[in-house]
């Protein structure tokens, strides 16, 4: 296809200087250069995607430790001393996480970190934080079975999720028929065996449970919306548990809504789908769909509407909505606060073993508690999509729920807890009283 | 399905038959209080209610009932006082119908869950059984066939004899044949006579229905509702393989236009051009911003935005590309590792512009009415979006095939591919005819965004999902070749759609790359392959 004549056109000059033009482009707008600081601040590192597929989700999350050290160094900092925020890009790359982390730790000596979105980025910095001894608070709901020292989780663990919500739709909603839809990599695949395990041992047989695993970034959900609706005409209430992960939802609702299945025939509920979610979506046709997390922005609560106004306010725009993993955050951040205030470091040896039994306000109306395993209490919504792309709960739990490092359900971990205070071992085994069972 | 809604239904269904019987006027005093009650913001208050309502015979609790299915009802939880808003923005008190001059700032929306949405369709469908709108009558019979409680049975007969209009009427027969197989004292014959309506209907919903039936059925009947299903069963199992062929076309459809563009500076110009993906999210952004312009000043114009947009990401999205042709590409053509590193970086730098511009986060790209919704076809379901853009990328196809059949462009993009120094001597400014391939290329790429927003993430990553799709279309159906993309686009469409029911979506889509392995391997040069001097050039 290529002719000689438009060879002779290129100058090697000018190409050189374009690629280097472009390349530099590029390099400059992936990395942010760490500011220099002076020595009576307190570095806090941040850890999340503000380029690549997770820009979409995480881009919020650094934007909410920014907004939540302002704040704090609006009450005069900690120790006397101001944080200084330390923001870093690892571009959706999972290696690139463990590079990242370990220029915040060494080079910029953050004595914190909060990050990561996907599990497949926190078990690519853990060795990092293992080897260089420093903290990560880590946000996301996640499969759970894990513990370790160096990391506090302060998103949702299964039990603290997938479980209440299976238990709403098998109790309010009478389903019988169980639909699980995830995209395919470690999170749904976890969730699903678990939730797979627990379905079983209520009753439900084989044949009414369907599995279905989609890749990243699917977009033609024809067929597997014909399925769903073909799967749940048998006579029996047919429910979707959906552990679809980013940018696969929006096609995947908008399928569901065009093929007419209403939540009040099949109703979804989702894992990963929240308010920021929904801001992409015409939400009319959703009416109904559920979703299952410890927050809601619609969640009436005095802390919780200081918490939105301020936030707006530091965003300047009235219309940005709150998510769960920021009130995680926010958890986090506070917990982290409270620990470094009261050993008067921020030695990470002194402030891991201070965090557990360490107690901070959610958002909504409650009270979490850093508990041994590392991972906190939480209270578990339900709620259903508004036209308006906010949820309204109908159904939470009585009171807060402790999550588990290592899942009931599963045969490989049920005996195994984690434990960083009296056995300090996260994967400790009840019923061979030794550290180092294994997880599945 | 429905079971749990039986129970309202029966008091719902007792409740029209008592309105024969009784005055209005007696049930007064309870309606106010059932209505009274919306205002606990209760869900088990707002449910009792409702029944009490459908229960009550008051030609009133019709509106209350739809405005709170819709929505519209206001209860003030102070005052316990509970309002409809009228669609035309009116506001009436719910319980005396009188107009009120505003809903008092303190009153909020009676939050209804799914539960109660079952139980209001149940209701509405109890009392618009005899409603004059025969489509109110269609959806009042279809609400009973899914129910079919047999409490209905009566008014069902009654509605039935009446009956004029044909589709009414036969929703009404297949919901009393749906009531008479689930009635436990139905004698055999009628049980007979119910099945082979049902069979007749032949969907999803009548497979449902008659697994649902419980066992204990005299053995002739049983048998009548085995072979019955079985029927169904293999009705439906070959309208499935119509289904698959449906979504393959669309899925096909999908993938060539986004390849379509690509076929023109791949195809035609041999740019390796790994920021095509990019020129999609062009136009599918450009479509955004004319929607939120049409929001904001001309909301009565919406229907008409994706119209509007075609041209205008068209012009955005193939000066974009004209500008990258004059100040890039031109300078690498005959060297085309450096121009897939060149477009790939600027596919990463446009990504990056676009973040910064417009936010990391999904931008709401509406749907038209005309694009939403589905219609049935036998029993295939084709959603109104997926044969729009079927139809979108036909034409698209076959203007962009008459332009360079027809016109002195095409003419000269033609002869500057086949013969470059052919061309130059004969007068043509091959330079001036390079840029503006390139850019109706990018253009191509850009209307092919407006499409996609109606079915996908309006987001910076838009176009990385579709750049692999594109460059396998291109290369199966043979480079240089617009017939091949086509061919090659539906051919992967239907073939993806055929495996992944079998395979499941991820084995699937390996399946068919191990397969476009396989086919290079044989043919090098794709599905139609250009013969003679082109291809030496």
């Amino acid at each position: 296809m290529i002719t000689d004549s438009t060879y002779a056109i290129a100058k090697p000059v000018s190409r050189r200087r374009w690629l280097a033009a472009s390349a530099g482009l590029v390099l400059g707008l992936a990395t942010f250069a760490p500011a220099k600081a002076a020595d009576d601040t307190i570095k806090v590192g941040v850890l999340h995607s503000l380029s690549g597929t997770m820009a979409i989700s995480e881009t919020t999350l650094k934007d909410t430790v920014l907004f939540l050290i302002d704040e704090q160094n609006k009450k005069g900092g900690v120790l006397g001393k101001k944080l200084e925020a330390v923001v870093v890009d690892p571009a959706s790359n999972w290696p690139l996480f463990a590079e990242k982390a370990r220029e915040l730790i060494t080079k910029d000596k953050v004595a914190v970190v909060f990050g990561c979105w996907t599990s497949v980025s926190r078990k690519s910095v853990l060795p990092v934080f293992k080897e260089l001894n420093n903290i990560l608070f880590y946000p996301v709901q996640y499969e759970g079975e894990e513990s370790e020292r160096n990391v506090f989780y302060t998103g949702a663990a299964p039990n603290q999720q997938a479980i209440p919500a299976v238990d709403y739709l098998a109790k309010d909603e009478k389903v019988k028929r169980w639909v699980l839809a995830g995209t395919d990599y470690v999170y749904p695949r976890t969730t699903n065996k678990i939730l797979e395990a627990y379905l079983k041992s209520k009753g439900v047989a084989q044949e009414d449970i369907m599995i279905n695993y989609t890749p990243f970034g699917h977009s033609d959900w024809q067929t597997i919306v014909a399925d769903i609706k073909k799967f749940g005409s048998a006579g029996k209430k047919t429910a979707v548990v959906s552990t679809i992960n980013g940018d696969a939802n929006v096609p995947f609702y908008k399928e569901l809504g065009n093929q007419g299945i209403k939540a009040t025939d099949i109703p979804v509920v989702a894992f990963s789908v929240g308010e920021e979610e929904l801001a992409g979506i015409d939400t009319k046709p959703l009416l109904g769909h559920l979703a299952a997390w410890n927050y809601f922005q619609s969640i009436k609560d005095p802390e919780n509407e200081k918490f939105i106004k301020a936030w707006q306010a530091y965003t300047k725009n009235p219309k940005r909505v709150t998510n769960d993993p920021m009130e995680a955050h926010v958890i986090g951040f506070d917990m982290w606060v409270k620990a470094v205030e009261k050993v008067k470091s921020t030695d990470a040896d002194k402030v891991i073993d201070a965090l557990p039994g360490i107690t901070a306000k959610n958002l909504t109306g409650g009270t979490s508690e850093m508990l041994p395993n590392h991972h906190i209490t939480k209270p578990v919504f339900i709620g259903e999509i508004k036209p308006n792309g906010q949820f309204d709960v109908v159904w939470k739990t009585p009171g807060l729920v402790a999550g588990d490092a290592w899942s009931k359900e599963l045969d490989g971990s049920k005996d195994l807890i984690g434990d960083w205070v009296g056995k300090k071992c996260g994967n400790y085994n009840t019923k061979t009283n030794k550290c180092g069972g294994q997880g599945s | 399905m429905l079971n749990y809604a039986v129970d309202r239904v029966r008091t719902i269904a007792l409740a029209v038959l008592l309105l024969a019987a009784f005055a209005h006027s007696a049930f007064a005093a309870p309606f106010e209080d059932a209505v009274a009650k919306f205002a606990n913001d209760e869900y088990s208050d707002t449910e009792e209610a409702i029944g009490a309502l459908a229960t009550s015979g008051n030609p009133l609790a019709l509106p209350v009932i739809s405005a709170l299915q819709d929505g519209r009802l206001m209860a003030d939880p102070d005052t316990k006082k509970v309002y409809i808003t009228q669609p035309d923005g009116k506001s009436v008190d719910a319980a005396t119908g009188a107009a009120v001059a505003s809903v008092p700032a303190s009153a909020s929306v009676v939050r209804v869950n799914n539960k109660l949405r079952r139980v209001l369709a149940a209701a509405v469908g109890g009392l618009t059984l005899l409603s004059p709108d025969p489509a109110k009558r269609l959806q009042a019979a279809q609400s009973v066939f899914k129910t079919h409680d047999e409490t209905m049975l009566p008014i069902i007969d009654g509605a039935l004899a009446k009956e004029t209009n044909k589709a009414v009427k036969a929703a009404f027969g297949e919901a009393r044949a749906a009531i008479l197989l689930y009635k436990p004292d139905a004698t055999e014959v009628e049980k007979l006579e119910a099945v082979p309506i049902i069979k007749a209907r032949g969907d999803q919903e009548a497979l449902a229905l008659l697994t649902g039936i419980p066992p204990d059925q005299p053995p002739a009947v049983a048998s009548t509702i085995k072979s019955a299903m079985a029927a169904i069963q293999s009705n439906l199992a070959l309208w499935s393989t119509v289904q698959n062929a449906w979504y393959g076309l669309s899925l096909g459809s999908v993938l060539l236009l986004a390849a379509i563009g690509l076929a023109i500076t791949f195809g035609v110009m041999g740019v390796i051009n790994m920021a095509h993906g990019e020129m999609v999210m062009i136009g599918a952004y450009t479509t955004f911003v004319v929607q939120e312009t049409i929001r904001t000043r001309y909301p009565g114009l919406f229907d008409y935005s994706l119209l509007m947009a075609v041209p205008l990401a068209f012009i955005v999205a193939g000066a974009i590309g004209i500008l990258i042709e004059r100040s890039i590409i031109r300078f690498l053509y005959g060297r085309p590792l450096e121009t897939l590193l060149a477009t790939w970086g600027l596919s990463l730098v446009l990504q990056q512009a676009v973040r910064t511009m417009f936010g990391p986060t999904n931008r709401e790209v509406g749907n038209p009415s005309w694009m939403s919704g589905a219609f049935e076809i036998g029993q295939i379901t084709i959603t109104y979006n997926r044969l729009w853009i079927l139809c979108f990328t036909l034409a698209v196809f076959a203007i962009l095939l008459a332009m360079l059949r027809y016109t002195s462009l095409g003419l000269e993009m033609r002869a500057v591919t086949q013969n470059r120094r052919m061309a130059a001597s004969m007068g043509i400014a091959t330079s001036r005819v390079d840029a503006l391939t390139f850019g109706l290329g990018s253009g191509i790429a850009g209307i092919a965004g407006v499409a996609l927003s109606q079915i996908d993430n309006v987001s910076p990553n838009l176009g990385q999902s579709y750049i692999i799709d594109s460059f396998m279309v291109v290369v199966f159906g043979g480079v240089g070749n617009l017939w091949g993309t086509l061919v090659g686009a539906f051919t992967l469409g239907i073939a993806n759609k055929f495996l992944e029911p079998v395979f499941g979506a991820v084995l699937g889509k390996i399946a068919i790359l191990v397969l476009i392995i396989l086919f290079i391997q044989k043919r090098p040069r794709g599905l139609f392959a250009l013969k003679g001097r082109a291809v030496e050039a």
